[in-house]
């Protein structure tokens, strides 16, 4: 963005380039890098020990309770919040609502980045993780499997983000008939992108269909895959006003000042959407719950726990949304959006953590190892995030 | 969107759905050549020997049986032990009844996998390839029975859980713990059979059975059939899997992939045409045209 380089020629001059580019800018001691420099190293010792001594020694995953934080979180829930990217690009790129354009590119880059670190983090909970690429060279294809289907899907919509994204890249390269080329593929990688997110977001829930007996009945239901993809749009909705909230304040002098004033707008905009999508989520949860007349599980821990989540991060949320739109009250919105985002992290876990396994004697929980090497996925993404922020032409476009 | 637009959408969403529309169901087996194991636990005396004679055949863990005591605690298989014997007390005395992989006619763990590591062989033995698997345990989280068992302190984790002795049944052998068995608790032999004789014991003495067959029914049929002289809930079975099959839980949704694959694209596309001027934005074109709305 700032580096006046003339256009690239040869290898060596992309090379001394991207070398400079890659050298860090801005002071060292900020809260962020204090906090998060320990956790991703603490993070990588963890790792080490976990690939010499077995997935047991730092997890306290059970033969009970074979999937936990790290699938739960980090794959299940971590691709519900990036479900911006295909909920923006339709509207911008299918329907072509105009306002939203400013905030396309960062909010793509956060899901290609987001599949990127939690396709990643499956790759750590994987017990023989070097046999991976099996699914995609040949090796057995199970055709009959969910996470087949997600596999594949991973891997090609991550190749469809990084198509969507490489103008930007080019751009930064001055490459400017690359950038036109690249420009030229994004409907088709746009809808390409739309569709691959419906089938897995969809398909993360398919992946607890089988689990029917173990799956506490009042999140179990033969819907999952409808109710993931339906709540996977506003969590990506309220995943792009907070994310751009604080982006809007810590890369404050990136972005040019007029867009302030209308990112506001966008939050309002994205706010109404993601009320009208959660009432229609909150709508199918009721109409799943007096179908299958589950009235007489709602009055014990679990009922409870289940009204915590329907009620206090879907309903509230939604209302807060609404209320917030009509009354022009930006930080309605954004609380909103905070506790919708809160409602998905508990409605993925509990389905595939939470409530798996609920009849166990002893239950599972996480160990702090685990939660370290959450922590350390999502740092690093944000690391990778601010670097290409603060590099390429993200938040601001001159193009 | 042009010609050229709509050729190269299709290549790429066609390719991806025929990569993906051969999902289907578990293959129909001929049920005379399914084979099986009919367990009778009114004749288990609980002397383990089946634990003894499979961790031998397997190289697993070999338990003592005589000093141990492990009766007394209720144990499940694990991924040093592929089949276990438990005690159950009940109002017709000690029941003792062994436990492992149910061989699903129509396996839930089979389905599951990404890679078809878990595999139904020739004859109905589910059994578990180590060149393929990647160790993701969708297996575990699938199975009913919770059978595939993960080796959690190895950097290099095997998923453990009985194979009927495959390997064995190619040879024309039996299964270990069969050739084992003292008092013909365990009976190998085609699934059918096992259930004709199954039948005749129910019907040859209605008072010293329950009239029920686990496993000819539940989770659509198994491999593994039980006999018993007490309601099955009383001796460790579950009785809410159901009859029906579990792959059939995720076939609509498989069958749905490809309606999907090509269905969305096009109504994205028409969509795409039919709102407004058919040019797409140009990025960065928003600095000009974008409208500031005032308020306040």
């Amino acid at each position: 963005m700032n580096s006046n380089v003339a256009p690239m020629r040869t290898f060596g001059d992309f090379f001394h380039f991207f070398i400079q580019e890659l050298k860090p800018r801005g002071p060292w001691i900020t809260p962020f890098n204090v906090i998060s420099i320990p956790v991703i190293l603490t993070g990588v010792v963890i790792l080490v020990y976990r690939f010499i001594y077995g997935l047991g020694s730092v997890t306290n995953l059970t033969q009970d309770t074979p999937w936990g934080l790290w699938m739960g979180f980090d794959v299940v829930t971590g691709v519900a919040l990036a479900g911006g990217a295909y909920v923006i690009t339709f509207v911008v790129y299918v329907i072509k609502v105009e306002k939203y354009h400013s905030i396309v590119r960062a909010t793509v880059l956060n899901g290609f980045l987001a599949y990127c670190f939690y396709g990643g983090a499956l790759l750590i909970d994987l017990g023989r993780p070097w046999n991976a690429p099996n699914p995609y060279i040949g090796n057995s294809f199970g055709f009959s499997s969910v996470l087949f289907l997600i596999c594949w899907h991973f891997l090609l919509y991550m190749v469809a983000e990084f198509l969507e994204f490489s103008p930007v890249i080019a751009e930064w390269l001055h490459l400017e008939k690359a950038r036109k080329f690249l420009k030229s593929l994004t409907l088709v990688t746009v809808v390409l992108g739309i569709t691959l997110s419906m089938l897995h977001q969809s398909g993360l829930g398919a992946l607890f269909l089988m689990a029917q007996p173990k799956i506490h009945p009042l999140w179990w239901s033969s819907f999952i895959p409808i109710l993931f993809f339906v709540s996977s749009i506003y969590a990506g909705l309220a995943m792009i006003i907070v994310e751009g909230t604080i982006s809007h304040s810590v890369f404050r002098k990136l972005i040019a000042p007029n867009s302030h004033h209308s990112f506001d707008e966008i939050i309002f905009g994205l706010g109404k959407g993601a009320a009208i999508v959660m009432f229609v989520y909150y709508f199918f949860k009721a109409l799943l719950f007096i179908h299958d007349k589950q009235w007489e599980m709602i009055n014990d821990v679990w009922g409870y726990w289940y009204l915590l989540e329907v009620i206090g991060f879907v309903l509230v949320p939604a209302l807060m949304f609404a209320f917030g739109f009509k009354h022009r009250s930006l930080n309605i919105i954004k609380t909103a959006a905070v506790m919708a985002l809160l409602g998905i992290v508990l409605n993925r876990l509990n389905v595939s953590v939470i409530a798996f396994n609920w009849y166990a004697d002893v239950h599972y929980y996480p160990s702090w190892q685990e939660i370290v090497v959450t922590l350390m996925v999502i740092f690093s993404e944000l690391w990778v995030f601010r670097w290409f922020v603060t590099r390429m032409p993200v938040l601001n476009s001159k193009h | 969107m042009d010609r050229r637009g709509f050729l190269k959408t299709s290549l790429v969403v066609g390719g991806t759905a025929l990569s993906c529309n051969k999902a289907r169901a578990q293959e129909q087996h001929d049920p005379d050549e399914f084979v099986g194991i009919l367990v009778d636990t009114t004749r288990c005396i609980g002397c383990r020997a089946c634990e003894v004679a499979c961790s031998e055949v397997h190289d697993n863990y070999v338990p003592d049986v005589v000093n141990d005591g492990a009766l007394e605690t209720r144990r499940k298989t694990s991924d040093k032990q592929w089949t276990v014997v438990n005690k159950y007390k009940t109002d017709k005395g000690d029941v003792f009844v062994k436990t492992q992989c149910m061989h699903c006619y129509q396996a839930a763990c089979a389905t599951a996998c990404p890679t078809e590591a878990m595999k139904q062989m020739q004859g109905g033995p589910v059994v578990w390839r180590g060149n393929k698997c990647i160790g993701c345990r969708f297996c575990m989280v699938s199975c009913p029975f919770e059978m595939p068992k993960f080796e959690y302190g190895e950097w290099n984790p095997k998923l453990q859980k009985c194979t009927m002795c495959f390997e064995r049944l190619e040879q024309g052998q039996k299964p270990a713990c069969v050739e084992a068995c003292p008092t013909d608790t365990l009976m190998f032999g085609s699934r059918l059979k096992n259930l004709e004789v199954a039948r005749h014991r129910i019907y040859s003495h209605p008072d010293n059975y329950v009239h029920h067959i686990y496993g000819e029914n539940e989770v659509g049929g198994t491999g593994y059939i039980y006999l018993s002289a007490v309601p099955f809930e009383q001796i460790g079975f579950r009785t809410d899997l159901g009859t029906r099959p579990y792959p059939e839980y995720t076939k609509e949704f498989l069958y749905a992939v490809p309606m999907i694959l090509f269905g969305v694209p096009a109504f994205l596309l028409g969509l795409n045409t039919l709102t407004g001027n058919n040019k797409p934005p140009i990025e960065g074109e928003f600095d000009s045209e974008f409208e500031v709305t005032k308020h306040e």
